[in-house]
């Protein structure tokens, strides 16, 4: 029973317990034991919650007798260790907040728990949200399900992950520059990251707070969107969210693409990433077109500019977002002769190379002297970046492209920042206009040297605010093409 | 834009980290990478362009003047590299702001 | 009032002194600038915070509304200009009682720009400072310094932190330097305080910190039109300490200068007990605050009805009022900045004169007599149980001779205890003042003849006795003989019997 439960889908579950054919503290049972057996292999988790898990299960199991109806009941949900959630450690893969334990709860998280999930652990993650393979985590290795000798995307590579070994059936990501797509794709999960504002910021651990977005990954299109319409909306704790109606997605999933026209770059020239790549992308379109869609050329003439500028404003942002930690009001602190001393000695302790080069770019860049010839003209090619976007949605209603730039790698195959950088390329130039964009399963490719058959993501992505057309498209590809479960993960205990 | 290279240990001293020689030289190496990527920018025509300043195009979202309660003072400090009473405790400060 | 240095008068009217002052207000808010906590003074350490004012990861600003009304509602009333479009952005740097190591504060897009503030002197004599700019950001913590034996930073070896004050909303106020003289200075500061007081938008109390003032000094020859170097004084905890700070320093520079030396810019701290500004360690380099629009906020557009009607809610400036009270009324500074330092008595003011239309008879009622009794009392006399008609009232009968003052004196008094309108009183009691010739002439004649010795000696050359008999008429008439009749009366038979 407990293997079926945990490897359905979140919809399937809130069904099941709304029903009252399980329980929640039941289903929570089942996703602990499922981390039990399989995550010394995957390492997904950097805390487990445990008894705390089973006291939210109690909750929602008593909210349902009192005759609540809850559309996520149940369901396991992995949570970012960037996310806070009351009492429990969230350290965003760092040393500098290795044992802090968050007094709030993230909006975005509550809202999940306000619909029912059960959070069963915290997930691991690139350091403060900086990578794209979670190797930057300074508290955990994250393996990929589908190969463990390969990483599983980052940032939010634990969440992807997590859900991908059937540890959780939502995971929570943050995308700054693809951090929910790129694991998404790499661990054969949908990774949404909704339009920029749709969900609260609050109790997000920020990177880049103009990119930030949270947003679900999960095995199917279905489940994203019900977790979409739980967390969406506006919040007043953050001044960034968006005052707008939520047009719920779960309620408009469709069947096929009649009458919808998806933009391909000719920028994005598939033929770069290899032969196999290139043929699976090569077939996703026309699988598209095959659902009815009407493939269009668009032209994104600065999407090159993506990374520079992305690369600019992004450590800028976190320059000064980082800042705080310095050892005064919480985390770790290396003492020092005078205060100063001790700043540099603790932030010198605390942080990994990946998140030290990312702050000083962006001091740099934000610096007397530098700020005109970096940061406002990094803000200026955002500002055309956004503009070719929304001259390309003139005639699309969607655009298709590469989720990433490879399937999973090696661990340590990037060792030159910015090989890994490079990762990105595709997703970050939506990020830079604020669009919705998810990543959906495309097929599977096994890479050079490798020994098992890689997932592949194709990015979707839509205007601002149209995420009710974006999940609702993502669906019907997902149901017509089924490439998520032609593999299994290659753990022992779920392959059989 | 110049062709300068960076002054790390300046821009670690603005961003209190410590350096190690070895990071000096490495991250030097590797930012200046990145400087040279970023350098693509220069070719972009942003002469008429205004600069994003928020991507949504949301204005003016203030919050009434209402009282929200506070934390506990306990969960406050309890976390507190180092406390001394009531307050945070932090090496001694040479120059004043 | 010279410093320790004795800078002498003529070496003085050498020199031209020029200052700037640089204020940091706390604006008067239920709760902090970005935060729900509680915006008030003093209290448990550390006990008015919360995820957002003490920084803790993935807290986020939402910038409080009635600030914002404040600060446009002090700029409209220095006569600035509101900007259609505004932002916040942040000022990066390290400090301890920063809790986000980055203050949200506004730098190239302030929500005021310009406007100015005028001040009048002792003397009555108005000057005007123009303001460099008003801006809208968030004050931080507050450190005690320990080891050091007087609290202070140099030799301290540990500080303490406590973070209720971090996010109070603050408003930096950057005066141009025209500012000429330390009174002057000070009477800016005045003029300032007053202003934010009656708008409501500040307490305005050195004492607790929320007003807080910076002086940028410099001195150049009488008519040179270059500036000098400056040098930038902290640590005045009260007006008064602004005053002899200031003075303290011009003649500090003025010594360094005759002396052959050169002025450093530099921030000095002034010392209360020793009455010098001593010189704080410079800064190895200036800061470079790496500033930002900051992203975690949206700009603010400010309509133009917003800013009318905000406007509409301003009171009479404090500078107009003065002027309106010394130039068109008369009365003295001291009188006219009693009056506009106390919104409502000048209230009560304006609604005694309104009916009466004699300025200097409700001044002397108003900020004499009744201010007295207010004074002992405890109560204000805008909230006491007399009325501004009824004070109107008197003056017309005391205008009138209807009584006399000391009459009025005692009517006043009947009136602060609550017996209503003087008129009535008069009437009721026969108050009235006896100002018939021929019933001031008998009561003279009484009183004359019942002390023959006091005339002698008055005829003697003891002029100074009249004053007896004055009061012996008084009485006879049970005070309500017109004394100036009665005055002219008794001269006239004193000097008559002569004959």
């Amino acid at each position: 029973m407990s293997k079926e439960t945990i490897e359905s889908s979140a919809a399937a579950i809130a069904g099941r317990v709304g029903a009252r054919e399980l329980s929640a503290a039941e289903v929570t049972e089942a996703a602990l034991g499922r981390i039990a057996a399989s995550d010394d292999a995957v390492g997904a988790y950097l805390t487990v919650l445990g008894d705390g898990a089973r006291e939210h299960a109690l909750r929602v199991d008593a909210r349902i007798a009192g005759g609540e109806s809850l559309p996520l009941a149940g369901v396991p949900l992995a949570v970012k260790d960037n996310m806070c959630l009351t009492g429990t450690r969230t350290t965003c893969g760092s040393k500098i907040l290795e044992n802090w334990i968050a007094p709030y709860t993230a909006t975005a998280v509550q809202r999940l728990l306000d619909a029912g999930c059960v959070p069963v652990g915290k997930t691991n993650m690139d350091e403060f949200a900086m990578g794209s393979s979670c190797e930057n985590s300074a508290l955990g290795v994250t393996r990929n399900p589908y190969d463990l000798s390969r990483v599983p995307g980052g940032s939010s590579g634990g969440s992807a992950a997590a859900v991908a070994a059937f540890e959780a059936a939502i995971g929570t990501g943050s995308d700054t520059g693809g951090s929910i797509r790129e694991p998404g794709a790499f661990c054969n999960a949908i990774g949404f990251k909704p339009t920029y504002g749709r969900i609260s910021r609050y109790g997000l651990i920020a990177f880049a707070s103009s990119l930030d977005q949270i947003g679900p990954l999960t095995r199917t299109v279905e489940d994203a969107a019900l977790a979409y319409d739980a967390m969406a909306g506006f919040d007043p704790m953050d001044a960034t969210s968006v005052d707008r109606p939520v047009e719920t997605a779960a309620t408009h999933l469709r069947r096929d693409l009649k009458g919808v026209r998806i933009g391909i770059a000719r920028e994005f020239d598939t033929a770069k990433l290899g032969a196999e790549s290139h043929a699976c992308y090569a077939r996703a379109y026309r699988d598209l077109e095959a659902l009815g869609a009407e493939l269009v050329e668009i032209s994104l003439p600065t999407a090159d500019y993506g990374l520079a500028t992305y690369y600019l404003i992004a450590p800028a942002e976190c320059s000064s977002n980082l800042a705080r930690f310095d050892g005064v009001r919480y985390g770790l602190r290396v003492e020092g002769d005078d205060v100063q001393a001790m700043y540099e000695a603790t932030r010198a302790a605390g942080f990994g190379a990946e998140v030290k080069r990312r702050i000083l770019i962006g001091t740099y860049a934000l610096s007397s002297g530098y700020y005109d010839a970096y940061y406002v003209r990094a803000q200026k090619a955002r500002t055309l970046i956004a503009a070719d976007f929304a001259k390309a949605f003139e005639t699309c209603d969607l655009i298709a492209s590469p989720a990433a730039s490879s399937p999973a790698f090696e661990f340590n195959a990037k060792s030159d920042p910015y090989s890994m950088y490079l990762m990105d390329y595709y997703t970050i130039p939506f990020s830079l206009a604020g669009l919705p964009a998810l990543s959906v399963p495309c097929g599977w490719v096994t890479p050079e040297g490798g020994s098992s058959p890689m997932p592949m993501g194709l990015q979707l992505a839509a205007p601002l605010f149209e995420e009710r057309a974006l999940l609702g498209a993502a669906h019907a590809y997902e149901v017509a093409t089924s490439h998520a479960t032609r593999h299994r993960p290659r753990l022992a205990e779920v392959a059989k | 834009m110049a062709s300068d290279s960076i002054d790390v240990r300046y821009v670690a001293k603005l961003a209190r980290i410590a350096l190690t020689d070895e990071e000096v030289e490495r991250f030097g190496a590797q930012l200046g990478d990145l400087l040279e990527h970023v350098r693509a920018l220069e070719k972009l025509d942003t002469g008429s362009v205004a600069a994003t300043a928020q991507v949504i195009a949301s204005r003016n979202v203030e919050r009434g003047d209402d009282v929200r309660g506070c934390l506990d003072r306990e969960t406050v400090l309890e976390q507190a590299p180092q406390r001394q009473g009531a307050f945070f405790r932090v090496p001694r400060i040479i120059a004043a702001e | 009032m010279t410093a320790a240095t004795g800078v002498s008068a003529a070496l003085r009217s050498k020199y031209e002194a020029v200052i700037g002052i640089e204020c940091h207000v706390e604006l008067r808010t239920a709760t902090k600038m970005f935060c729900g906590c509680v915006n008030e003074f003093g209290g448990e350490p550390n006990t008015k915070v919360c995820p957002v004012c003490l920084a803790l990861p993935g807290a986020l600003p939402v910038p409080n509304r009635a600030a914002i009304e404040h600060m446009i509602r002090a700029g409209l009333a220095f006569g600035a200009e509101i900007p259609a479009f505004s932002k916040f952005d942040r000022k990066n740097y390290f400090y301890p009682d920063m809790p986000k190591d980055y203050q949200i504060s506004q730098y190239d897009m302030p929500l005021t720009q310009g406007g100015a503030v005028t001040y009048w002197r002792e003397d009555g004599t108005m000057g005007r400072c123009a303001l460099e700019r008003i801006h809208l950001e968030e004050d931080t913590g507050k450190s005690t310094h320990a080891g050091s034996g007087d609290g202070r930073i140099a030799g301290s070896s540990y500080s303490l932190v406590d973070f209720n004050r971090a996010g109070v909303p603050l408003m930096e106020c950057v005066s141009k330097p025209e500012i000429h003289s330390a009174q002057d200075a000070v009477a800016f500061l005045e003029a300032l305080k007053r202003t934010l007081l009656q708008l409501g938008v500040s307490d305005v109390k050195m004492e607790e910190g929320s007003l807080r003032c910076d002086a940028n000094v410099s001195i150049r020859l009488a008519g040179s039109a270059e500036l000098g170097t400056k040098a930038e004084i902290k640590n005045m905890n009260s007006f008064r300490s602004v005053g002899r700070a200031i003075e303290s320093e011009i003649d500090r520079q003025i010594d360094v200068v005759e002396s052959g030396g050169r002025v450093v810019q530099e921030t000095r701290g002034w010392d209360e007990a020793r009455g010098v500004t001593i010189s704080m360690r410079s800064k190895e380099q200036a800061h470079d605050y790496r500033y930002f629009p900051d992203p975690d906020l949206v700009p603010m557009e400010v309509s133009r009805e917003r800013v009318e009607a905000l406007r509409a809610t301003l009171p009479e400036a404090p500078w107009i009022r003065f002027t309106r009270y010394t130039a068109e009324m008369g009365l003295s500074p001291t009188q006219a900045t009693q009056l506009v330092d106390n919104v409502p008595l000048a209230d009560f003011f304006d609604r005694c004169v309104t009916a009466s239309k004699n300025p200097q008879q409700a001044t002397n009622f108003i900020l004499g007599d009744l201010s007295r009794l207010a004074n002992e009392s405890g109560v204000q006399v805008a909230e006491s149980k007399v009325r501004a008609e009824d004070v109107a009232e008197l003056v017309a009968l005391v205008e009138g001779k209807i009584v006399n003052s000391k009459i009025a004196k005692s009517l006043l008094e009947r009136m602060w205890a609550g017996e209503g309108s003087p008129k009535a009183i008069v009437e009721r009691e026969g108050l009235a003042q006896t100002s018939d010739p021929g019933a001031v002439a008998r009561f003279v004649d009484e009183v004359l003849a019942a002390n023959p010795n006091v005339v002698a000696d008055f005829r003697a050359g003891k002029t100074n006795v009249a004053g007896f008999l004055v009061g012996q008429i008084m009485k006879a008439s049970r005070g309500k003989a017109d004394p100036e009749l009665v005055n002219r009366m008794l001269r006239e038979k004193l000097a008559a019997s002569d004959e």
